[in-house]
């Protein structure tokens, strides 16, 4: 093991409550705080633990999107990787292309392991680490709670609806993270100062060949329907009561 | 005409109901003729079940030793193969579905749309962001294929009574030997499944302990419901994360809904807002999950939950 690369995307933080623009184009952004993804905060220190085990390891972190998120990847440097790449586009990239343009960036790092959030909070699409290994041609696992990496293998323990699931895969690999796979450091304000000193490579979507494609096209954006309030009861009996009215219980 | 293809999942005996939904879902498809595919092991049993379901077409069996474990880098290249014959290709929004769809899309060179909640035309489809924040209307390209995860919790599942044609498929496709399955530990199955259950109870936070969490597993036993948790509950060590309902968890819609001792946290309110009827006890009357809840009750839970189970056993 030599090189991990991780994918990371600018969003919204978390806890932002997101709110529909009035005419229906989207939703507001301006003025927004942004935020590392925190599935992909959560791969980054997955990467660094697995550095930080030994090994002459190198993590690169990685990223698509406009100018700014340079702060997003001087934060991933500040937590611990030794070096940044931005392919920097003003617009919004699609899952598809994502993939297209991280596999671009494999090829020219030979990474050992592709570590991505299991999805961003803002499409919350899922995607891109799937199509990634598909088009990588390399095995994937997704929603990791536990990574083990023996030789040129990794048993990865992953959440499944039914419960907990372990597959062995052969790297390299993509490796997607779910929420319990551990919990992300708290950046210092001395590794704030020396992340400044480490290199952040600026490239573009054309200087790796790569033409944003549109497949899906949105042309509406809604509030979500709201419930109607209902009735507050004042005890277990006329709870009961309620319910059998209603012929649920 | 439209022709959808739908990715059964299924454990080898017993088809998963999410199937019957994306049936659903993909009747919504202006003219369209359905067919589902079942890769497994042994696929008989299940086959049958997806015949019988109304509104399908064909089932197609792809049968072969390889297939025993829904592994999606297994799956993905034979189902890219059979692809070719469809316009839209539907898989489950569940964890096998949201594992393996991705990597057909991408294989085809395809949209996906994820967790379709809503088909307003052949290619013109809803779905929710910002994690049910917002909703999203979106058209695709007719002259390519489109893939979708389907959104179990927007749809009923398709009945039964119809009598699908079976075929047995032989695929030349040579699959790759990199990824292997080790095995799995799942939770108990004696209660009913807490994605499909048609009642459901959910403790968070307030229940204090992984002990005091077993109170409600008499409960729901007592009016066969599954049961489920907040993500503060898994956090807290109260309850295992394949029992965490929400957006990080499960999204579900059940008839109904029980939530005890959980405050309602947006990303809770994300998993629980397809339900039918909601019911929200909490001893906090400002908690947030009375603003969603259809029956509100304040009070403290470890009164009310043994005095519910009293009253229900009379």
């Amino acid at each position: 093991m030599q090189k991990i690369m991780v994918c990371i995307k600018r969003v919204v933080d978390y806890n932002v409550r997101v709110r529909v623009k009035p005419d229906g184009s989207g939703v507001m952004l301006d003025g927004v705080k942004m935020s590392v993804n925190p599935f992909d905060e959560i791969a980054l220190e997955e990467a660094l633990r697995i550095k930080e085990r030994g090994g002459n390891i190198e993590v690169v972190a990685v990223s698509i999107g406009v100018a700014d998120t340079q702060q997003q990847l001087r934060t991933a440097l500040a937590m611990g990787a030794d070096r940044a790449i931005l392919v920097q586009t003003q617009v919004p990239v699609e899952p598809l292309t994502a993939a297209q343009t991280f596999l671009a960036l494999a090829k020219k790092e030979q990474p050992d392991l592709i570590f991505l959030g299991k999805q961003a909070i803002d499409d919350d699409a899922n995607q891109t680490g799937q199509m990634l290994a598909a088009i990588w041609e390399r095995p994937q696992a997704t929603y990791a709670s536990k990574v083990e990496i023996t030789g040129g293998k990794a048993a990865v323990t992953r959440e499944i609806d039914a419960g907990l699931e372990t597959i062995e895969i052969d790297l390299p690999a993509v490796v997607t993270v779910d929420l319990r796979l551990n919990e992300p450091r708290y950046v210092k304000l001395p590794d704030i100062m020396k992340a400044k000193k480490k290199p952040l490579e600026v490239t573009s979507l054309e200087a790796l060949g790569i033409s944003a494609g549109v497949l899906l096209t949105t042309v509406k954006t809604e509030p979500p329907a709201q419930r109607q309030k209902g009735v507050m009861v004042k005890d277990v009996a006329e709870l009961v009561d309620v319910l059998k009215k209603k012929g649920l219980i | 005409m439209h022709k959808v293809l739908i990715v059964g999942e299924h454990d080898g005996k017993t088809l998963n109901p999410a199937t019957a939904k994306c049936v659903t879902c993909a009747k919504g498809v202006p003219d369209a003729e359905i067919t589902v595919v079942l890769l497994g092991a042994d696929t008989a049993a299940v086959a049958a079940q997806a015949a019988a379901l109304a509104g399908v077409k064909s089932v197609l069996r792809v049968d072969r030793p390889e297939n025993q474990h829904p592994l999606a880098a297994i799956f993905a290249p034979q189902l890219v193969a059979l692809a070719s014959d469809y316009t839209h290709v539907f898989g489950p929004s569940t964890s096998f579905g949201k594992d393996l769809m991705p990597r057909i899309a991408a294989l085809l060179g395809a949209p996906q749309v994820s967790d379709l909640m809503a088909v307003e035309a052949g290619y013109r489809f809803r779905r929710p962001i910002y994690a049910g924040n917002a909703i999203v209307t979106v058209e695709a390209d007719p002259a390519r294929k489109l893939v979708a995860t389907v959104r179990v919790a927007s749809f009923e599942a398709a009945a039964t009574g119809g009598n699908a044609a079976v075929e047995s498929k032989t695929l030349a496709v040579t699959l790759p030997s990199h990824t292997r399955y080790v095995g799995a530990k799942t939770g108990s199955t004696d209660r009913p499944d807490l994605q499909t259950a048609k009642r459901v109870v959910s403790g968070g936070r307030a229940l204090g302990s992984a002990e005091n969490f077993k109170l409600l597993f008499g409960f729901a036993d007592k009016i066969g419901a599954a049961v489920g948790a907040s993500r503060a509950a898994v956090d807290a060590g109260y309850a295992p994360n394949e029992m965490q309902v929400g957006q990080t968890g499960k999204i579900i819609s059940p008839d109904i809904y029980i939530a005890i001792g959980i405050s309602g946290a947006i990303q809770h309110l994300t998993g629980i807002k397809d339900a039918r009827t909601i019911v929200a006890i909490n001893k906090d009357s400002e908690a947030p999950i009375f603003e969603v809840a259809d029956v509100g009750l304040v009070g403290d839970l470890f009164q009310i939950v043994p005095e519910f189970e009293r009253l229900l056993g009379t």
